[in-house]
């Protein structure tokens, strides 16, 4: 995933996200975000780990412009084009496949680029199936063809892979990992899996009391295994910022 | 009274027969459908009609035998009262439905997609649902006359309720999280209710149009019986004061085919809409 550094950047006026002073509070006994600072540049890939209940669906949910009705402040800039992918996938069931991809899309090439996505996240020719008629992993797939047909300068994703079996989620990091490489959206990948996120992101974002706890680069190449020493260590960091104390680590270390 | 003879050895014969505990256990469901199961009621029944009708249990004065109402059909058919009246009651019934209908959808949208729009037509429509519909009949009577605006009102409020009622139910049961996928998709409010809210809402719709249908012909039968001139309710209201059980009969099942068509029109667009849904019914 390091293989894209300087690429496409010298278009660009700025950073794809950026994010001052973000306050969000749901009672008035205590924020979910305090004042957080974030920038994420052009085709970066961050993943954003945290504690359950960290605020970091509250997080993705102000960079989607999805909490009109929760009380905050701050500011937020984001690209223009900005795709969401869920934890569930979020198809509408009354909807086929294809559908549900070019759901709100117009012009004449809104179906064949349908297609052409479908086709590119392994689901060509189930395009008239109805959801229910795929897989959870298939569903997921459909829902990243869904925000990818849009062309997104920013992609955001709350643990997209949190419902999915691990053989299953393994595949879905692949795709992810190719998808990433031949479009090159910024990423915010929510997760509650340090291995997927050192696997997957340019950078790690731990969330910790509503501001960035620490922010850590990722500098393991392009091939990642989790057998690595520097794997070991960085996930050691990250599992002690979220205040897990791991049994095995001597060992692996 | 007599009918009981009949009947007896059919339910002693069923009573004796083992049941294979093993197939109710099998599933949950009701298992596959069995074709053809719709029509047994309906063709026992026929049986034993034409059964007591032959052997003289049943008085023609009380209930013509089946032969003579079928040429009594005929007869009808072919001098144009039976298709005359039909039409007319078809015409009425499908005039109050389709007003009814595009009035209740109607007034479910706007209450169910707006806090201000439900505030003004919920209230309303609850109480109206308090009133049976054939109780507003006097009042539409001395509103509109007996002719036909009354009784096409009469039938389109008797069906505006159960469309309301349920249309409302399946808008309100929509997932939130759909308006939320819409949002981030940029979808405007068109589309909106085009892709989410109206699918969303048409089991809810679809179940209420069957309750619409039956009170359609509720509604309909009532209203051709006050001072009609013209349709199925005047032929039989007419053979009635003359005694003739055999047009009563071809009437009545005059209404039981327009009820049924209708039924299963909105059965058949039913198992169209919903092909996404998997049910109990599709399993
Ligand atoms: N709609 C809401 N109403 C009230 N409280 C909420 C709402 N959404 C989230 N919260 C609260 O805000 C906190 C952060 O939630 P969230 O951002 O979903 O956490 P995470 O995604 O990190 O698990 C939690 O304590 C949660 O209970
Ligand atoms: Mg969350």
């Amino acid at each position: 995933m390091a293989t894209h550094a300087g690429e496409s950047l010298t278009a660009s006026e700025g950073p794809a996200v950026r994010v001052e002073g973000l306050r969000r509070s749901f009672s008035e006994a205590g924020g979910v975000l305090n004042g957080l600072d974030l920038t994420i540049e052009r085709g970066e890939f961050v993943a954003l780990i945290g504690r359950s209940g960290s605020g970091k669906s509250t997080l993705l949910r102000a960079l989607a412009g999805l909490d009109r009705s929760v009380s905050g402040s701050g500011v937020v800039e984001v690209p223009e084009r900005v795709s969401v992918v869920f934890q569930d996938s979020r198809l509408l069931p009354w909807r086929r496949v294809l559908d549900n991809v070019v759901l709100g899309l117009s012009g004449a090439d809104a179906r064949a680029r349908g297609l052409e996505a479908l086709a590119e996240v392994g689901l060509g020719g189930r395009d008239q199936a109805w959801p229910h008629q795929l897989s959870g992993g298939e569903q997921q797939r459909a829902a990243l063809a869904r925000s990818l047909v849009r062309d997104p300068q920013l992609l955001l994703a709350d643990e997209p892979f949190g419902a999915l079996d691990a053989l299953t989620r393994i595949k879905m990091h692949k795709l992810l990992e190719n998808l990433y490489a031949a479009h090159h959206p910024a990423i915010l990948l929510v997760t509650h899996d340090v291995d997927e996120a050192i696997t997957l992101a340019d950078r790690v974002i731990v969330l910790v009391d509503g501001v960035v706890g620490s922010d850590i680069r990722i500098d393991l190449g392009a091939t990642r295994s989790p057998g690595d020493p520097r794997f070991a260590s960085l996930r050691a960091q990250m599992l002690a910022e979220l205040g897990v104390v791991e049994s095995v680590e001597e060992e692996v270390a | 009274m007599a009918t009981t003879a009949v009947e007896a050895p059919i339910v002693g014969a069923a009573s004796e027969k083992v049941t294979d505990k093993r197939v109710v256990r099998r599933r949950l469901g009701p298992g596959p459908r069995i074709p053809g199961t719709l029509w047994i009621g309906p063709v026992l029944l026929l049986g034993l009609w034409s059964l007591a009708s032959a052997t003289g249990v049943l008085d023609p004065r009380t209930l013509s035998e089946p032969w003579v109402v079928v040429e009594t059909a005929q007869r009808l058919i072919a001098d144009g009262r039976l298709p005359e009246a039909l039409a007319t009651s078809a015409y009425r019934a499908a005039l109050g439905l389709v007003i009814g209908v595009g009035v209740g959808l109607a007034l479910a949208l706007v209450s169910g997609l707006s806090r201000v729009g439900e505030a003004l037509i919920d209230g309303p429509v609850q109480v109206k649902r308090a009133i049976p519909s054939l109780a507003l009949m006097p009042l539409l009577i001395l509103w509109l006359g007996i002719g036909e605006p009354m009784k096409v009102i009469t039938i389109a409020l008797g069906v505006l309720i159960p469309i309301y009622i349920h249309t409302h139910n399946g808008l309100r049961g929509i997932d939130s999280r759909y308006a939320e996928l819409a949002e981030t998709v940029s979808l405007g409010r068109g589309a909106f209710v085009r892709h989410v809210v109206l699918p969303g809402a048409a089991p809810g719709f679809l179940l209420g149009l069957r309750f619409a249908v039956l009170n359609a012909l509720l509604a309909l039968v009532v209203v051709e019986q006050v001072n009609a001139t013209s349709g199925i309710g005047h032929m039989i209201t007419l053979a009635s004061s003359y005694g003739q059980t055999e047009i009563i009969v071809v009437g009545l099942v005059v209404y039981a085919l327009l009820g049924l068509v209708a039924d299963g029109i909105v059965r058949f667009t039913e198992g169209k809409a919903l092909a996404w849904r998997r049910t109990l019914e599709s399993h």
